[in-house]
């Protein structure tokens, strides 16, 4: 049993954060908690990527003269981690359209709460 | 020349128009129109000419910044994506010229912002069907959920709460696809999906690979509205504005389709299509009863969205060449009838001032060739035959019985029955009850619900029956309307043409050899 955990903790700690953040968008009644559910799920799967691409001992993928071309283990694949910084511009801009909502809600009925505005939409209509 | 970039053009002029339009907008408002509509015009024009090409001399492939595939992106246009991409185009272009009158009545101050997210959103679809990349997907995904939360959000008074909703499935799914191809590249080191395709049978271990693509089908499925996780479609759909609507009806949740194609042809896992097929089963059946109960146009249209996203999920996921003809014929049928019934909703919204379908009485007198459009899409829906609609689901019928499952040949004649029952209320209310102005005073529903008796019409004598004056939809909105219901019947004859010319060439091989 501790034997599939150890060396592995850092994936079990993501995927305790992924599900924390599931259940804040799931269940959370307030729209501001939902966003900040949404940041954790974001931040956990970037977070994913960049350890399965990190490795021990590893450095940058530069030419060095002292280190051998022949083992490459001793260098690191560059490309998930690059792909990650486009994942946080995509983070960061659905976390910005999501606030901008939240405020166009807020303006339009006062209240971030969801059960309450389910209630206010339906005295509209 | 053109036709060797297309891959790269389809995409890149979406969204270098929706960058332009803010700019040219600030001097001139008028503007923004003619370019969507000039940007659209010419996206169709490109990606007829990259079907040409592809059909006549195989597929294209774009490397961009000269970056050889498996370590570069490369942008395909295979028969599948460019028939896809056509599809996205000429829906644009119709909806585009429709937007013009109806965004003036709608959202007059915001006509600026409406054209520029609608064209990032195109440029959104027009790379997911392009692009031959995992992770360049997901960044297409983003950028057209993105650009549609916005295009959702401005609407009626509603419209934030519902966008808000849909965002936060979005998100859901589009991280659990970020999540699924973290696995991916985890055990095959590659992104490209031609590559991934070659590596994963080697892969040293098929369980977080299969881990992986249950997490990207989920995404997927999220972003498909497909039945238990449908529930931000009919809100979204319901409270945008009509031009929004039609613009992302018709082809949003297609292109997710497209992309569950994709991911099938990366990777086979037969398990997982017996659940995609159970799941889409139960939202044709589910999708088309929820139809019924709705009494807004829009959101019952909405619900028969799910129900026909069953079809074509069933289609895929059964995985033979039949029933894959079946569905793609089934995403150009459903895009074109959707595209009416949505356009001819926003017409009728604009002229009726409703969208409740027990009020629309009599409004094939008020606008005659609108409902004559909409009765063409009617049929089409319920699969008529001279119309696409028929086609489609027969080729669907023809492949579950290859496939021998019976099950889901019952479900879809069912769902047909269904489908007559929830279309043919609106052509029974619209056609064979005339306008009471009376009506928008009381309305009761078994009252509204009854086929009207001869004891009824004996009675016209002692009520005052006064029909609204004769108002078409504007010349710019009506076109589109006509043209599209002309296709679809045009597609009902000529469906062998296409199926022959063109689907027949998109059929993955790994659908083909399937026994």
């Amino acid at each position: 049993m501790l034997e599939t955990i150890e060396g592995y903790y850092a994936y079990f700690f993501l995927m305790l954060l992924f599900v924390i953040g599931l259940y804040a968008m799931m269940m959370k009644k307030n729209f501001i908690k939902k966003i900040l559910g949404m940041t954790m799920i974001q931040s956990s799967a970037i977070l994913v990527w960049i350890l399965a691409a990190y490795k021990e001992g590893a450095t940058v993928p530069v030419l060095d003269p002292a280190i051998s071309l022949d083992n490459p283990d001793l260098y690191l694949n560059p490309l998930p981690h690059t792909l990650m910084l486009t994942a946080i511009v995509v983070a960061v801009v659905t976390k910005g359209v999501a606030i901008a909502l939240a405020v166009a809600i807020y303006r339009n009925y006062n209240t971030l709460d969801e059960d309450e505005l389910l209630a206010r939409t339906e005295e509209e209509t | 020349m053109i036709t060797q970039n297309a891959p790269a053009l389809i995409p890149i002029l979406y969204l270098v128009a929706s960058l332009i339009i803010p700019m040219v907008a600030y001097f001139k408002k008028g503007f923004s129109y003619v370019l969507a509509l000039a940007t659209s015009a010419a996206v169709l024009a490109v990606s007829l000419a990259g079907l040409q090409e592809v059909i006549t001399n195989g597929p294209l492939s774009y490397h961009l910044g000269g970056w050889m595939p498996p370590l570069g992106i490369e942008l395909v246009l295979d028969p599948l994506s460019a028939f896809i991409a056509v599809i996205i185009s000429g829906s644009a272009l119709m909806v585009m010229i429709y937007a013009r009158e109806n965004v003036l009545q709608e959202l007059p101050d915001k006509t600026m912002g409406f054209y520029s997210l609608s064209m990032l959103f195109m440029g959104g679809l027009a790379g997911m069907a392009i692009t031959g990349d995992f992770f360049n997907l997901f960044v297409f995904l983003e950028v057209s959920a993105l650009a549609g939360y916005g295009l959702l959000a401005i609407g009626t008074k509603r419209g934030p709460v519902s966008a808000f909703r849909y965002l936060v499935l979005g998100t859901a799914g589009a991280i659990f696809y970020l999540m699924g191809v973290a696995f991916i590249i985890i055990a095959t080191g590659s992104l490209n999906m031609a590559d991934v395709a070659k590596i994963l049978p080697h892969a040293e271990y098929q369980r977080p690979v299969i881990v992986g693509l249950v997490f990207i089908l989920l995404g997927i499925v999220i972003k498909m509205g497909v039945f238990p996780l449908h529930h931000w479609l009919p809100d979204a759909y319901t409270d945008a504005s009509s031009t929004a609507t039609a613009l992302i009806a018709p082809i949003g949740t297609k292109v997710a389709a497209y992309v569950f194609i994709r991911i099938l042809t990366v990777y086979e896992f037969p398990p997982l299509m017996d659940v995609l097929c159970w799941l889409a089963a139960v939202s044709i059946i589910a999708g088309s009863i929820l139809a019924i109960a709705q009494s807004d146009i829009k959101r019952m249209l909405a619900y028969s969205s799910v129900a026909n996203i069953g079809y074509i999920t069933l289609g895929i996921a059964l995985a033979n060449p039949l029933a894959f003809i079946g569905a793609m014929l089934h995403i150009l049928n459903h895009a074109m009838m959707k595209l009416v019934l949505f356009m001819a909703a926003g017409g009728i919204f604009n002229n009726m001032r409703t969208l409740d379908i027990r009020r629309m009485r009599g409004f094939p007198l008020v606008m005659p060739l609108t409902a004559l459009a909409f009765f063409v899409a009617v049929l089409s829906m319920v699969g008529i035959p001279p119309t696409g609609g028929f086609f489609s689901k027969l080729y669907l019928i023809l492949g579950a019985i290859e496939a021998e499952a019976w099950i889901f040949v019952f479900v879809i004649i069912f769902s047909s029955i269904l489908g007559v029952v929830y279309l043919f209320r609106v052509m029974n209310i619209a056609f064979f009850r005339p306008y009471e102005v009376a009506d928008d005073k009381k309305l009761i529903q078994s009252f509204a619900l009854t086929i009207a008796s001869p004891i009824e019409t004996e009675d016209k004598s002692s009520k005052e029956y006064e029909t609204m004056p004769r108002k078409e939809m504007g010349l710019l909105m009506l076109l589109p309307v006509l043209i599209v219901a002309v296709s679809i019947i045009l597609v009902g004859i000529y469906n062998g043409l296409i199926v022959d010319n063109v689907i027949s060439l998109a059929i993955p091989d790994i659908i083909k050899s399937a026994p």
